[in-house]
């Protein structure tokens, strides 16, 4: 993939703006997930105190992350998994086409899991033969698409109900009316349900996993990760490093704000735990389970001004009042994390060449902090990232001269004054009415008219008494 | 210690100095009325607030020494920006964190820093006389003086005292699109953003779209056209309420 530059997000974000329906369809989703998760979080007898509670656990888990991991370790074999370390998405997906070859599988089935998204797994296996099916709905519908997720929670939210008609449509080899929602949904249902049953091998994420018993803990509201994780004879499950806690009480805490702020539901319709294969008197479950803990430079973070980063729970509510995201959705930032999450990620777990515009991408209004239920102060570590753009000379250098040299004035008053003076000469034929008319071509406000510097300085003013 | 005896500086920030010399006037003005004789320390530019956002740390932190500098010998410091006011009292002392002195320093001026809306509440304690009336206005909060400061209630109580009435919009304290360097980074999608802003001002039916930090005020002005509404600063309305700008200084 060609890095994620500011022309290429810019030019994302113009087609963005020019989409009347993507407008429409994002400032729908995300008011809707913003007054659920305000009502939600309302509801608590403390939502504030459970935040900091938040907070603490994962903060102190990450303090002693290797401990807590081999703990699950031990405990997830304990029940009977097989547990894979997989520093780079390569090796995760190594990983999971051997479990496939080894079970013969032709076809998986798959839950929602950005872990997956992360590292390409659909691609990779593609690329050895074998079918990957997604079976969350949204996911679904991009995959028919050949898209990627524009939203963490919302995959499939810039897509129009005409436009997820004939991608079912095609795919079903049936008629379907966009007007028909409950007929929509019904095909769908149908056709995944068989590939539920014929699928050698379930893939799922995992929301968080619980160290004291070795299980991990899945969340959907649509019941399809029950399916991919108990029909098929093999479930291999994918998660970050990152996504565990000690105890089920801390469990509890995530799980409490999770949903919450999400969608603004207490919990989501599912909420799975998963302790290992089927044991012997099960009825059903999968002979085999394997669970891979993907690092993917996370590891790197500990102990770093970045490691706040990884208390996050992949919530979404951070996109959802995001002014930026809120206009341009998720495809501009080239990447299956979005938002200013993403802004944030993308560059550490990618690096930073290959996502240099996104920590340009935010107004850095703060207000992802008001939300998050972990209180990740993300706008902090997207000025680190710029501040990393510099050193590493990832701007445009004009930019660099620009910058210096108006700090380098600004330090002294004299060649302030001077600059000012300068300024105001240089603008003067493009002033008109009290605005600055700059020709497109060296535009750099894309059309908005900024009003002309003032005649006089208010220091001029002060000075003369005038003030 | 009596309040006049107290020393007071007005840091106008660039914004004031270069754009808006009247909002620095208005301001200066309320402060005498409420009792305070403000300095203005000719040596005061820029405090640095856009070289930290676009990731020119050094230069941000020289200016930040240098405003410490200038600025420390006064017991108050005022500006008329919720955001430069942030840069003060909450980024320069992380800013400084492990620079010998000057953390303690950056510390020391973050207490005596005061956004101008603040003060006049919370210190001067000023009672706005009207002496006439406005059009109604709404309000727009901005990110880092709602955010940071948590400065929500001060431009509102002063605004009707002054015997204004503010029709609230929605989602007030959502972001005008500006962000310093991500107006020009960006520039497409911080005008749509702003231009929603307008659109939800106008929808409240205010004739003035109010605000306290002069970042939101260019931004918002700059995408005005066809708008049928003004955008000003809070120290300019209240100035003219009380009849402390005559129509020269009224841009
Ligand atoms: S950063 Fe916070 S708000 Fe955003 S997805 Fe993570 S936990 Fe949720």
């Amino acid at each position: 993939m060609s890095p994620v530059t500011l022309g290429h997000f810019r030019a994302q974000a113009r087609q963005a703006l020019a989409d009347p329906f993507l407008q429409q369809a994002l400032a729908g989703a995300t008011a809707h997930f913003r007054e659920g998760r305000e009502r939600a979080l309302a509801e608590l007898p403390d939502a504030e105190a459970l935040r900091d509670h938040l907070k603490a656990i994962r903060r102190a888990t990450l303090a002693r992350l290797a401990d807590h991991l081999e703990t699950f370790e031990r405990r997830a074999q304990d029940a009977g998994a097989v547990v894979h370390w997989a520093l780079t998405p390569e090796e995760a997906t190594r990983i999971v086409v051997q479990i496939a070859r080894e079970h013969r599988v032709q076809m998986v089935v798959k839950s929602k899991s950005m872990t997956s998204e992360e590292i390409h797994l659909n691609a990779a296996l593609q690329a050895a033969g074998i079918q990957p099916v997604e079976t969350d709905l949204g996911e679904w519908i991009i995959q028919l698409a050949g898209e990627s997720p524009s939203h963490i929670i919302a995959p499939a939210v810039h897509k129009t109900r005409q436009q997820v008609a004939e991608l079912l449509s095609r795919a079903t080899g049936q008629d379907l009316s966009p007007d028909d929602i409950p007929a929509l949904a019904a095909a769908a249902r149908r056709f995944l349900r068989e590939k539920f049953l014929l699928a050698g091998m379930g893939i799922s994420g995992a929301n968080l996993a619980v160290a004291e018993t070795g299980s991990i803990v899945l969340v959907t509201n649509e019941g399809n990760g029950r399916l991919v994780t108990s029909a098929p004879p093999v479930h291999v499950a994918i998660l970050g490093i990152e996504k565990i806690v000690p105890t089920w009480a801390d469990a509890a805490v995530w799980l409490a704000l999770l949903a919450r702020s999400a969608t603004g539901q207490p919990l989501s319709v599912y909420t799975s735990i998963l302790t290992g294969p089927a044991r012997p008197e099960d009825v059903d479950g999968p002979k085999h389970m394997h669970i891979i803990l993907l690092d993917n430079r996370r590891s790197t973070y500990v102990g770093t001004s970045y490691e706040e980063v990884l208390q996050c729970i992949r919530c979404g509510a951070c996109l959802n009042v995001c002014p930026v995201y809120r206009k341009v959705g998720g495809h501009p930032y080239g990447s299956p994390y979005t938002g200013p999450i993403g802004a944030v990620i993308s560059p550490l777990l990618f690096g930073l060449d290959q996502y240099p515009a996104l920590p340009h991408a935010s107004t850095l209004c703060t207000a992802c902090v008001d939300v998050c239920p972990a209180r990740i102060d993300l706008p902090r570590m997207l000025i680190d990232l710029r501040t990393e753009t510099v050193e590493e000379q990832l701007i445009p250098r004009v930019d660099g001269w620009a910058e210096r040299g108006a700090a380098w004035v600004l330090r002294h008053p004299r060649w302030y004054r001077w600059a000012s003076r300068m300024m105001r000469w240089l603008l003067r034929p493009f002033i008109r009415e009290g605005r600055l008319h700059l020709p497109p071509r060296w535009d750099p406000f894309a059309g908005r008219r900024l009003p002309a510097p003032a005649p006089r300085l208010f220091r001029d003013l002060w000075e003369r008494g005038d003030v | 210690m009596a309040t006049a005896a107290r020393r007071i500086a007005f840091f106008a920030t660039c914004l004031v100095d270069q754009f808006l010399p009247e909002v620095g006037v208005a301001a200066v003005r309320l402060l005498r009325q409420a009792g305070f004789q403000p300095d203005f320390p000719p040596e005061q530019t820029c405090c640095g607030q856009p070289f930290l956002n676009s990731g020119f740390r050094k230069q941000a932190i020289h200016l930040a020494r240098r405003t410490i500098a200038i600025f420390e010998p006064y017991d108050y410091i005022v500006l008329p920006s919720g955001s430069c006011t942030a840069m003060l009292r909450v980024h320069y002392p992380h800013l400084l964190r492990g620079d010998d002195g000057w953390h303690e320093r950056a510390q020391a001026l973050a207490r005596r820093t005061f956004e101008f809306t603040e003060f006049l509440v919370h210190v001067a304690e000023w009672q706005p006389v009207p002496t006439r009336s406005l059009p109604p206005v709404t309000y727009h909060d901005s990110c880092h003086m709602a955010r940071m400061l948590h400065l929500r209630e001060e431009p509102r109580v002063l605004l009707k005292a002054a015997g204004v009435t503010i029709n609230e919009m929605p989602e007030s304290d959502r972001c005008c699109g500006f962000g310093g360097i991500f107006s020009v980074r960006v520039p497409e999608v911080s005008n749509a953003i702003t231009a929603d802003k307008l659109r939800e001002a106008v929808e409240t039916r205010a004739s003035i779209l109010v605000t306290a930090d002069p970042g939101c005020l260019l931004q918002m002005r700059g995408m005005l056209d066809h708008t049928p509404i003004h955008v000003e600063h809070v120290a300019v309305i209240l100035a003219r309420a009380v009849g402390l700008l005559d129509k020269e200084n009224e841009g």
